[in-house]
């Protein structure tokens, strides 16, 4: 127990250390783009909201500290602003539209990729020689060099356009209206198919190969021997005994994987166009509106570190030795 | 090594390395081609930013790789793109190594509380995504190769970091490492005469990690419009194809070829590096050597003792 929270406790600390980031970035930042954006917008603005927006740059001349301790609350109340892209909505209105499409997108391409790239390290070590095992990891190798946003270009351009198989982008049909109903959800499935299987495609060699090479490493152990020499059956050795133990430095290496899977499929979004906030962002870059960027920026860094405490929480489950060191 | 007259010192133990294993020969060979293009292509290449002709056309004879929305040649944009693209990645590859190994290797040869400190710092800079941090650091700074620079090596060295902390940790209990500080040396010297040295080769294998990962995040990021999109580099020649609607209108030549360059030079590398791992893991030279002399013999060589091959970084 008390490792979860030690867990918390750096987690928090890394939370703050990007609140922080983000405060002082506008602040450090050369040229003062801050003023320029501000400037830009006179005119276009209510007075009130220009006023906000220094208030969110710095451009006051209330003393840093009690600016940071500002920011801090206003934090921590959600809010984070208003958007420039989007006015007068404030950012957590229009990154709440779009993070729900990011978590599933994201989400479900990590959690697919890990299942059947894990699956497939476990079969390639036990068959070790077979083709399994001599040229799908190079070739999954081969199609990770490649950037994950590409291969969506790839797959929305072949599968896509010139097939006409899937739908080009959108999370699901104009015609339909959201609800929890076959329709739409099948929809939603069918529009998510590509983004989700470009990722997966991409991150397949990463899992496959760190499985591979840990149960190779472990079916040479004593104890797995032993689990043969016993006559216990192949399948059961296999999974119960060696992939088992295997798992720890995948799940390990999952946390870590996660902020970089959900860099690539924020790239991934803007190829099919969907709604979420890699699509988002790239409003953002375009209209420098920087609060709405700095707002993604925080939501996702906060989802990713919730994410890697649950993925601590699943290691305590697996590995019994930080239970008792721990406890 | 088998000796006699072979340099096993120096460089030569490293193109030994590369002509010994096929997996690096072959990267070697990718990567020395992509050299010579950034070195040679934009001198032999058309003017990128010339109006050569009807937008979106097809490759053609004159036109190998067809022609972008604005009408300029893909292939020149290609070629003069390659060299601003392997800089960056090879500077931060180099750069991200250089602060990692600083960092690193001072948390794990003081240990206490500098490491401590320097491993929560690194902690930290693991878990937030990079992709985002990137982002909005690089929006607030001009657009351009510098600003991309910047913002990758900020964003990458903690990795580095963590590895060769870990592995300056097992050296610093090596009792070589114990004789020099009671010999006297100062920690400087350990450091860099004793330690260093003999992560030579896992430093190199970081450098072509970290140019892996450069690359492909200075695509990304310049895809998204954050490089200067008047200059010609991988990313950016994407990004147009993007902006132009390249997709819907079918013009596969405009994103194809930059894609698959990027994949080569990223899978040339990671090929080189499976030839360096012998250096740092001796058992796989052995066991190598074994199975020939087996088969040399005529018989079939049976399951080794498994060793775990080094595997890509995530």
């Amino acid at each position: 127990m008390v490792y979860i929270f030690q867990r918390l406790a750096f987690y928090a600390l890394a939370a703050w250390v990007a609140l922080t980031l983000n405060f002082f970035l506008p602040r450090l930042m050369p040229g003062d783009p801050a003023t320029a954006l501000v400037a830009r917008l006179q005119g276009r603005l209510a007075p009130g909201a220009l006023e906000a927006l220094r208030e969110t740059f710095g451009l006051t001349d209330a003393p840093l500290i009690s600016q940071y301790f500002m920011y801090l609350s206003h934090v921590l109340r959600g809010d984070f602003g208003i958007s420039v892209a989007y006015f007068p909505a404030p950012v957590s209105e229009v990154i709440g539209t779009g993070l729900i499409w990011t978590i599933f997108l994201a989400g479900t391409a990590v959690l697919i990729s890990f299942a059947i790239g894990t699956l497939l390290g476990v079969m390639a070590a036990w068959w070790r020689g077979s083709w399994l095992d001599t040229i799908l990891p190079p070739s999954l190798v081969f199609l990770g060099a490649f950037p994950y946003f590409w291969l969506a270009m790839l797959a929305l351009y072949a599968l896509g356009f010139t097939l006409g198989w899937f739908p080009l982008g959108h999370a699901y049909g104009d015609d339909l209206t959201p609800g929890f109903n076959w329709l739409f959800l099948s929809d939603v499935v069918r529009h998510g198919a590509l983004p989700i299987g470009t990722v997966v495609l991409a991150t397949l060699g990463g899992w496959l190969l760190s499985m591979r090479n840990t149960m190779v490493s472990i079916l040479g152990s004593d104890y797995v021997n032993l689990a043969r020499a016993k006559g216990l059956p192949p399948s059961r050795v296999v999974l119960r005994y060696a992939a088992r133990n295997a798992l720890l430095p995948s799940v390990t290496g999952f946390g870590m994987a996660l902020g970089f899977v959900l860099g690539g499929s924020l790239l991934t979004e803007i190829v099919f166009s969907y709604p979420g906030q890699g699509y988002l962002l790239v409003q953002a870059v375009r209209n420098q509106d920087y609060p709405l960027m700095q707002g993604i920026f925080l939501v996702i860094t906060l989802a990713v570190l919730g994410a890697n405490w649950l993925v601590d929480i699943v290691y305590l489950w697996l590995d019994p030795r930080t239970r008792e060191s721990g406890g | 090594m088998s000796g006699g007259a072979e340099k096993t010192t120096g460089i030569g133990i490293w193109v030994e390395a590369i002509r010994r294993d096929r997996k690096a020969t072959i990267g070697a060979v990718i990567l020395a081609l992509f050299v010579l293009l950034a070195v040679v292509g934009p001198f032999v290449a058309e003017d990128p930013d010339e109006l050569v002709g009807v937008p979106l056309q097809p490759p053609s004879m004159q036109h190998w790789l067809g022609t972008t929305g604005q009408g300029q040649d893909v292939l020149a944009q290609l070629l003069v793109g390659s060299r601003t693209s392997l800089l960056i990645g090879f500077s931060v590859g180099i750069s991200v190594v250089l602060i990692g190994a600083l960092i690193g290797v001072t948390a794990g040869y003081f240990g206490g509380r500098i490491d401590a400190l320097l491993t929560l710092l690194f902690n930290v800079f693991l878990v937030i995504p990079g992709l985002p941090l990137a982002i909005i650091i690089a929006a607030y700074l001009p657009a351009g190769p510098f600003t991309i620079m910047f913002v990758l090596i900020v964003t990458g060295w903690a990795w580095n970091a963590r590895v060769l902390r870990a592995q300056t940790l097992a050296q610093r209990k090596r009792d070589f490492v114990f004789a020099s500080v009671v010999a006297g040396e100062s920690s400087f010297r350990i450091v860099t005469r004793e330690i260093l040295p003999t992560m030579t080769s896992l430093l190199v294998s970081q450098v072509i990690g970290g140019t892996v990962y450069a690359i492909g995040a200075q695509v990304g990021l310049e895809y998204l419009g954050l490089g200067d999109v008047s200059a010609f580099t991988w990313g950016t020649n994407l990004y147009w194809a993007q902006n132009d609607s390249a997709l819907l209108t079918g013009a596969w030549w405009t994103f194809v070829p930059t894609g698959i360059c990027v994949a080569l030079v990223g899978f040339g590398l990671t090929m080189l590096n499976s030839g360096f791992d012998e250096i740092t893991n001796p058992r796989l030279g052995l066991e190598r050597s074994w199975r020939a002399y087996l088969l040399s013999k005529g018989r079939k060589p049976q399951r080794s003792t498994p060793v775990v091959l080094e595997g890509t970084r995530d």
